[in-house]
């Protein structure tokens, strides 16, 4: 069985980051070095592929293996192995990273070409995949977690792979810091998470936790607890309120990066990691409540900041967070599924539209502001088609992936109560539809108003073959998870794969569910028709008349600049934190306590005993045999008071 | 066979004493020919110390590798060592680090070679000498004996301050360690009332010491407790460790971080907590208090060092707070984990050090202002370094992660802490070391190279390299497969907390 080879598709990326890592410098040739860093993602690809149909071919059931491979950490009852858990949701998320991972890697080939850190770039991404395929493949929270920094540590690298360039008001080594500290404040979370789970169920390892927290009664208060603290640690990783500051900056690195990593696969950990555990989250409504909340607002928060941004990498960057929002409210309310379901075809469209960014910037020489783009879609023609897929994709028009996908989310936060979260995200879509479209028409319809010495060009087949099929998945990815209305239980085959990996959270569940089927198709037509308009609006005011537009700007000054400047979250929380902590450290805890007060106490001390024994000297009276005396009564009266 | 066995630990402590004689016999003029002689005796008292680590059994309770020799009959004190895992791990280190300095050393000492060399392999006698002895007396006179060279090494091949920070480092020490001193005459005189007899034998001593009066032990602990926290250092008597470091040449930092430091808490786990198991659980959450208090304390004046050598040794005092936490915590996962932190602290802290002292060796500053974008230049020495640093932070499938996780975990469910705030607070730690590593490493080696001194750095040679590979060798094989170390230990860490526990069962009798 293939299946029971799953670990090849973490050890292959890993010999690419070996090899490209140890040898790049030597290899030098880019071919070279651009098969190997794609093939050995490729072959993870064509392994998790033959994993998953082999467990097509199993009753369902069966559909879950363990591979071990060897113990890890083990003290007392704490037993932690690298041992990989191959079932519907892993393979998912494994063909997920594979295999836009792969498109992405083939894709970089050409548009790192001629950077001089060429090899690293792969060796990064190479381990990138690695640590992404342990972070989906673990069967215990321990080693879920070396995944999940070991992503942040790429994310690091890779952010800060031009390291001595400028990046907006500071470097994009500030923006990889920053990145990987804010992860890391949602890793503490994580981390107590875990702790937690150990007390409680005594084992870190998937299958022993999930069984038993269906059975024995845990407080709630601890259910709550530990899951607060794990989805802390998705804010962090997936960039949600409070956390999500890192994601924006991220953009500091290269496009074939913001798409893979910051899009694609690595934000959407934490929402795997809520699925994973979904019979944990289930167990506390108010934990429920909190990430479906956060989720909402995430959602609606980030897709007014995508509104108003200049820089063509930032509204998608904002789009992302919006749409990791999307995902949340539907793991809050219940949807996994669907969740899932989004996860994958955002994954499709998200990825193409940030390597179809990537085109036009290296079309553009370097250029990100679409103030000072406009009508490429003349000189870039499969970019332009492909670019267009995605923006329906993700605006949610019908029969595109993204349309099946947000809409079941919409449908189940609505089916479940939630009918103001369910406005919250109407909202959203009608803001997603209008700021991707402001950026599609100001990119690519339109006069050109870049300087006559710009001459654009579409980028070579190695990037425009990965853009054609990345549109493909976005245009047909959503018919494998057709709603039931249109055709049956049976027929939704995403929902039917999936659904046995949350029969255990399912009990949990109290399903108010409003299964009408004449509400569904209702709202499935408001969400399309909101849609459409977004649409429609964002062309009428950037091609035919901006003038409303400006007069809303100017209108509403204030608000806008306080949307331009993303809320000053970032200068909030300097502020509040980072200023106090470091001034109080250095300041204080250093200058102060240290250096004056321990200090000034230890060398008082040592001056006292000098002033003391200056004195003293006159003691010394030269006969041995008073010394002799004295040392005797000195120790025993030190050994009289200890035994007394 | 056996015979050779009896003496391998003697041979191993004894061996860099023997080196350090015949040393003097060579021509000071001929510096090459020491400086092999005395690399070619520490690395063979390396080899000889792995016999003791495949020589030792895993699932053999108690010590191992015993000699018991009579010394001073009167009072009953004998030439008594033996290992069980926990010196047999800390040797390897000191026997690992040591060659290593050595050879670290090997341009930037120019001036009294002989006179260092030797000094530093009397250190290496007297380090060992400390892990592996079972009498107190003879323990005394190990730690004693290495604070000397110590001395030395810091005031003879120190920078510009280094008579102060010698002399602050020799004064703080040695004021503890007389109060152990003074300790262990007490507990020999105890000893007198029970067995008839004086002794400073440890394993007597410490089937006497838990059944003395309560407020006995607890002067004794107290004294004992002290002399480790200074040398630890426990905050608040950390202040001697910046400067000892800041002023110690590169290779006394190294063996101050990677060995010296670890005598603390090797003292803390091994006789702290078996003589006096009662007051070690009385104490604990104080113990443990300051521990944490260490590890955020540490990490945020790290944070705003300029000195890149002064930040590191103050992120040592934020990393032996974890393992003062674990230690304290007693539970096995805590107690291994401290263990593993503290071999993980001397080959990460031992590296960044290392790495240190070759980038002063080339710029002859260490002030984080002056680089930049070094990354350019020097790109293999940004590579170790990075990965040295994230060792440091605790990233998983690195060695520091396996440390700071079990004793988390162990500090989270510890029952005699009782308290999840504990390990709350302390994982906190977790975030601020990334900040000021990163912070570091961000600013010396990203960014665009501006400073002209820097344009011509030179990367690492083939020995600096060569040095640094085996180092960074254990860090990724601990992180991977820790079980290689960590079975050796768990006997008699689960040994120690027996005995602990047992007591722990008495106080609730009671």
């Amino acid at each position: 069985m293939i299946t029971n080879y799953i670990y090849l598709t973490v050890i292959f990326p890993l010999i690419g980051f070996l090899i490209n890592g140890l040898l790049g410098p030597k290899i030098k040739n880019e071919k070279t070095i651009g098969i190997i860093g794609s093939g050995v993602v490729g072959i993870a690809f064509i392994i998790s592929l033959l994993a998953f149909f082999e467990l097509l071919g199993l009753p369902a059931e069966e559909r879950k293996v363990i591979v071990p491979l060897f113990n890890w950490i083990s003290v007392e009852s704490l037993n932690v192995s690298f041992s990989y858990q191959v079932d519907q949701l892993s393979l998912i998320m494994a063909l997920v990273v594979t295999g836009v991972g792969f498109l992405i890697h083939v894709y970089s080939i050409g548009y790192m070409h001629g950077d001089k850190g060429f090899w690293r770039f792969f060796a990064y991404l190479n381990l990138f995949i690695f640590m992404m395929m342990n972070l989906v493949l673990a069967d215990n929270f321990v080693l879920m977690f070396l995944g999940w920094e070991g992503v942040g540590l790429c994310s690091y690298l890779l952010i800060g792979f031009w390291y001595d360039r400028k990046f907006e008001n500071s470097t994009t080594a500030d923006a990889a810091k920053k990145a990987f500290i804010v992860n890391r404040i949602g890793d503490f979370g994580f981390l107590l998470g875990m702790f937690l789970i150990y007390k409680t169920f005594g084992s870190l390892n998937f299958d022993e936790v999930f069984t038993l927290a269906g059975k024995i009664p845990v407080a709630e208060v601890t259910i709550t607890l530990i899951t607060i603290f794990l989805f802390i640690g998705a804010t962090g990783k997936s960039a949600q309120i409070p956390l999500y500051v890192w994601l924006p900056d991220a953009m500091a690195g290269p496009t074939p990066v913001s798409a893979l990593i910051h899009a694609a696969t690595m934000v959407t950990a934490g929402v795997y990691m809520v699925s994973r555990a979904s019979v944990l989250f289930v167990q506390s409504e108010i934990t429920m409540m909190i990430i479906a909340t956060i989720g909402a607002l995430t959602a609606i928060f980030a897709a007014s900041m995508g509104l108003v941004q200049n820089d063509i990498k930032k509204v998608l960057a904002y789009s992302t967070i919006s749409q990791l929002g999307y995902m949340f409210l539907a793991s809050g309310v219940g949807a996994f599924t669907a969740a899932i379901f989004h996860l994958m075809t955002h994954a499709f469209f998200k990825a193409l539209l940030f390597l179809g960014a990537g085109s036009v910037i290296h079309a553009m020489h370097e250029e990100q502001n679409i103030k000072n783009m406009g009508g490429l879609k003349h000189h870039l023609p499969t970019t332009y088609k492909t670019f267009l897929v995605a923006s329906l994709a993700i605006a949610g028009i019908p029969p595109l992936s993204g349309f099946f996908s947000k809409d079941e989310i919409l449908w189940e936060t609505f089916a479940t109560g939630y009918t103001f979260l369910y406005l919250i995200g109407l909202v959203t879509a009608f803001m997603t539809a209008f700021y991707v479209f402001r950026l599609f028409n100001l990119t690519f319809e339109g006069k050109p108003r870049y300087p006559s010495h710009i001459h654009p060009h579409e980028s070579p087949k190695v990037m425009t073959i990965p853009l054609i099929i990345l549109a493909i998945l976005s245009a047909i990815g959503g018919f494998v998870g057709i709603p039931a209305v249109f055709v049956g239980e049976s027929g939704n085959l995403f929902k039917n794969w999936l659904n046995p990996v949350y029969e255990p959270a399912e009990m949990f569940l109290l399903h108010v569910s409003l299964h009408s089927h004449a509400t569904e198709i209702l709202l499935m037509v408001i969400s399309v028709a909101i849609a459409i308009s977004g649409i429609l609006l964002a062309r009428h005011f950037y091609l035919q008349n901006i003038k409303p537009i400006e007069w809303l700007i100017d209108k509403f000054n204030r608000l806008y600049k306080l949307v331009f400047n993303k809320y000053y979250v970032d200068e909030i929380y300097n502020f509040l934190f980072v200023n106090p902590i470091v001034k109080f450290s250095e300041k204080f805890l250093w200058k102060i306590n240290d250096t004056i007060i321990i200090d000034g106490f230890i060398n008082g001390t040592a001056e006292m005993i000098d002033e003391i024994g200056k004195r003293i000297r006159k003691v010394q009276t030269g006969i041995a045999q008073f010394y002799a005396l004295i040392m005797i009564f000195g120790i025993t009266l030190i050994i009289f008071l200890l035994l007394l | 066979m056996m015979h050779m066995k009896h003496y391998l630990l003697t041979l191993t402590i004894f061996l860099p004493l023997i080196g350090a004689i015949l040393l003097l016999f060579i021509n000071s003029e001929k510096k090459n020919l020491l400086k092999y002689f005395a690399l070619a005796v520490s690395a063979l008292t390396f080899l000889i110390s792995l016999g003791l680590f495949f020589g030792f059994r895993d699932n053999q309770v108690g010590f191992q590798f015993l000699t018991k020799i009579e010394w001073i009959k009167s009072l009953n004190i004998s030439y008594h060592i033996g290992i069980d895992g926990i010196s047999l791990l800390l040797i390897l280190l000191t026997t690992f680090l040591t060659p290593l300095t050595i050879l670290s050393s090997w341009e930037s000492i120019k001036h009294r070679v002989k006179e260092f060399l030797f000094f530093f392999l009397v250190l290496e006698t007297g380090m060992i000498g400390v892990f592996a002895s079972l009498d107190l007396l003879l323990f005394y006179i190990f730690w004693e004996a290495m604070l000397i060279p110590m001395y030395f090494i810091i005031g003879v091949w120190g920078g510009e301050n280094r008579v102060y920070a010698a002399i602050k480092f020799f004064l703080y020490t040695m004021f503890g360690s007389l109060l152990m001193l003074v300790a262990i005459i007490a507990l020999g005189v105890s000893a007198m009332e029970k067995l008839g007899y004086f002794t400073t034998d440890y394993t007597l001593l410490k089937t006497i010491s838990p059944t003395l009066v309560h407020s006995t032990q607890l002067l004794m602990f107290l004294a004992f407790a002290l002399s480790f926290a200074i040398k630890v250092p426990i905050f608040p008597f950390h202040t001697w460790l910046p400067d000892a470091h800041v002023e110690a040449p590169t290779a006394g930092s190294v063996i101050l971080a990677g060995v010296l430091l670890k005598m603390g808490t090797y003292g803390l786990l091994r006789f702290c907590l078996t003589l006096f198991p009662q007051i070690s659980i009385e104490l604990a959450p104080y113990l443990s208090v300051l521990g944490i208090i260490g590890i955020i304390y540490g990490a945020l004046v790290s944070m705003v060092q300029p000195d890149m050598k002064k930040l590191i040794a103050y992120s040592s005092v934020s990393h032996l707070g974890f393992v003062v936490l674990g230690i304290f915590a007693l539970t096995v996962e805590s107690n291994q984990g401290a263990l593993i932190q503290m071999i993980n602290h001397g080959l990460s802290t031992g590296a960044l050090f290392l790495l240190v002292g070759m980038i002063y060796d080339r710029r002859h500053t260490r002030l984080i202002s002056e680089f930049g974008g070094i990354a350019k230049v020097v790109p293999i020495y940004s590579t170790i370094l990075l990965i040295v640093s994230l060792s440091s932070i605790g990233l998983p499938g690195l060695n520091g992660f396996i440390g700071e996780f079990l004793i988390l975990i162990g500090a989270f469910k510890s029952s005699t802490l009782n308290s999840h705030w504990y390990a709350a607070f302390a994982a906190t730690g977790v975030i601020f070391a990334a900040v000021y590593l990163l912070w570091m490493y961000q600013r010396v080696v990203f960014g665009k190279l501006e400073n002209p001194h820097n344009k011509e750095l030179k990367d690492l040679n083939k020995r600096e390299i060569g040095l640094l590979i085996p180092i960074l060798l254990f860090i990724v094989w601990i992180g991977i497969y820790p079980s290689t170390f960590l079975n050796k230990s768990e006997l008699s860490i689960k040994s120690i907390l027996k005995e602990v526990n047992s007591q722990k069962i008495e106080l609730i009798k009671r």
